[in-house]
């Protein structure tokens, strides 16, 4: 199923008249809603300060320059917040299929006693959990507490994505093609890396992608866990100290006082922080649509 | 979801006599080395926490620990439960769901309808391109370009209603004006990626069925009314009713990139509280309670739920 299919019979054949003029004049501004706000942010985040304070800033910059990008790149604390963000995503999605993998393998396999137990003990925990105070002090018994591991760890494992790639196993690789591998005497691991992994490409590409965009925009047990090391805020976290809260000041504020309006600054880090999502999404968001099919559809 | 249903008929009963289960280890062992590890993952990430629900009937003090410190019963669910920002918190979990869940819900029903009926397939792809976008960002940045966009002071909506002569709304900074605005960015966030799945029903409906309802004389809206709608039902139900199981979570992320000083009406919803009992005050057990009760409610929603999508024929979510 792609993001783009029609439907293969359109059900309504002939020319386009009056009503189908105003339809697609109703999609039109869905998506100009959805598209506008971010042409006014990126606008205002290339405008000139004088020009954001009179207002005069709607869907193309005023007064253009990259002060504000320049500020941000020198500004120490951002940039290593991103660098954080990608750290972070990189180990949680790497860890996060490891564990995906190793449960939803053997899970898919007829054989292996004991499945529907275990299956119910990964599901379980979609459905109860022990909040956020337990999950608090669990990290916080650990010792994880304002290091990166209290972000890797306690996501890294999600039964919805574990769900995707059990079915996906179950029902898109041939039974005989593994017997035929059994009867050569390959084992489990052996056919785990040799055939089903080489198989699942593309829902391993998709599960990745939900792990790595999920990891990239929670921002909730940052606020929880990153407390006090402040060189370990992800991007997300950064932005909302800066932005939302605007608790937390630009760095070289303190030496350009002359900055009066932080709006602009405000803009960029916000196109700053949106910049990564936006570069990969369009190769990205057909994957998505296949996943999200996929977890729909029910055994 | 039913666990395990669809793999009964491989090959297993070809090799099928009881055996020991120190049998199974010998000739699986591989599997069970490969599953230990999430199994150990999840044990310790996800049902270690559970066992700290406990301290909700303790009187959980940080010096004395989990283990000394002393047992109430209920008595912290007595004391959470006499707290009038509990009940608000109850209220404004259950309001802000359930607004969301009208406004959220039906949005994406309609936009597909209109999808579904352009011809052109180069004309979809885009939009929908556009429209999934939202979907994609952290509720921070929504938050923040929301700001950008509805303050008072400098928001390029606030703008545009003055240069046609309006007064300026407080959308942000105004109890009421909040929870519209609240419930519009969820729209705006989630409107293009709900299409997603009632799509994908639509394009499953048989082309005859249509050319049937030509044959016949029916015009577009007819064929939408009563070909499309009835043919995505099912569908609808299944999300509605998974929708309603959810009613008692609220999104801290979103309601914390949202809210600000100047509005405290409806903000204190449950994940809310439990942030500021629990991680700023250091009342655990008080957040603890809270955040059972919310997990008890929830389950119990999501089981009713269940049952009620069987009810009605559906196949459940359980």
């Amino acid at each position: 199923m792609k993001a783009t299919t029609g439907n293969p019979a359109a059900p309504h054949k002939g020319r386009i008249d009056i009503w189908e003029l105003l339809i697609r004049l109703v999609i039109i501004i869905a998506s100009l809603v959805c598209l506008l706000p971010f042409i006014h942010v990126v606008s205002k985040s290339l405008s000139s300060d004088s020009f954001v304070i009179a207002n005069k800033v709607f869907l193309w910059p005023q007064g253009f320059t990259i002060e504000a990008y320049k500020k941000i790149f020198a500004d120490a604390s951002i940039l290593r917040s991103l660098y954080i963000s990608v750290i972070v995503t990189v180990l949680f999605t790497i860890l996060g299929m490891i564990l995906t993998i190793c449960a939803a393998y053997p899970l898919s396999r007829a054989q292996f006693k004991g499945r529907r137990v275990i299956t119910f003990i990964f599901l379980f925990t979609m459905y109860f959990s022990g909040g956020i105070i337990p999950d608090y002090m669990n990290i916080n018994n650990l010792g994880l507490m304002d290091t990166i591991w209290s972000l890797v760890l306690p996501l890294s494992f999600s039964a919805f994505n574990l769900l995707i790639m059990k079915t996906s196993l179950t029902s898109g690789i041939p039974v005989s093609l593994e017997e035929s591998a059994r009867i050569d005497g390959a084992g489990h691991f052996r056919i785990l890396f040799s055939i089903v992994l080489p198989l699942s490409k593309p829902i391993m590409a998709t599960l990745s992608l939900f792990y790595a965009v999920g990891r990239w925009n929670a921002y909730q047990d940052a606020l929880f866990y990153i407390k006090h090391e402040t060189s370990l805020r992800p991007l997300q976290l950064k932005l909302y100290y800066l932005v939302i809260q605007a608790s937390e000041s630009f760095q070289l504020e303190a030496t350009q006082v002359q900055l009066s309006n932080p709006e602009v600054l405000k803009a960029s880090v916000v196109v700053f922080a949106t910049l990564p999502i936006v570069c990969v999404y369009p190769f990205v968001q057909k994957y998505f649509v296949q996943g999200v099919m996929l977890g729909a559809v029910k055994e | 979801m039913k666990v395990g249903s669809a793999s009964k008929t491989n090959y297993a009963p070809l090799l099928e006599k009881k055996q020991g289960i120190g049998y199974y280890l010998r000739r699986d062992w591989q599997l069970y080395l490969l599953v230990l590890f999430p199994l150990a993952f999840v044990i310790v990430f996800k049902y270690l926490p559970m066992t700290g629900l406990v301290i909700a009937f303790k009187d959980y003090k940080i010096a004395r620990g989990f283990w000394g410190s002393e047992w109430v019963g209920f008595e912290v669910f007595r004391d959470l439960f006499s707290k009038p920002d509990f009940a608000r918190a109850v209220r404004n979990t259950l309001l802000l769901n359930v607004l969301d869940l009208c406004f959220s819900f039906t949005m994406p029903i309609v936009l597909a309808l209109l999808l579904n009926e352009v011809k052109s397939v180069k004309f979809k792809r885009v939009n929908q391109t556009l429209l999934y976008l939202p979907h994609f960002l952290s509720w921070v940045i929504i938050g923040a370009i929301a700001y950008q966009l509805l303050s008072e002071g400098g928001g390029v909506v606030n703008n545009l209603i003055e240069l046609m002569g309006g007064n300026r709304i407080r959308f942000l900074q105004e109890d009421n004006n909040w929870l519209i605005s609240y419930l519009a960015i969820g729209v705006w966030q989630s409107m293009g990626w709900g299409t997603i799945i009632y799509l994908a029903a639509m394009s499953g409906i048989n082309p005859e069925m249509y050319e049937a309802a030509t044959v016949d004389g029916a015009g577009r809206w007819r064929k939408v009314w009563s070909i499309t709608v009835p043919s995505i039902r099912a569908t609808i139900v299944t999300l509605l009713i998974m929708a309603l199981g959810k009613v008692m979570d609220g999104s801290f992320e979103r309601i914390y990139s949202l809210q600000n000083k100047a509005t405290t009406e409806f903000t204190t919803t449950i994940p809310v509280l439990v942030y500021r009992w629990g991680i700023e005050s250091g009342n655990f057990s008080r957040a603890t309670a809270i955040g059972l009760f919310q997990s008890v409610i929830g389950i119990i929603l999501v089981i009713m739920a269940d049952r009620v999508a069987k009810k009605l024929g559906e196949d459940g979510i359980l």
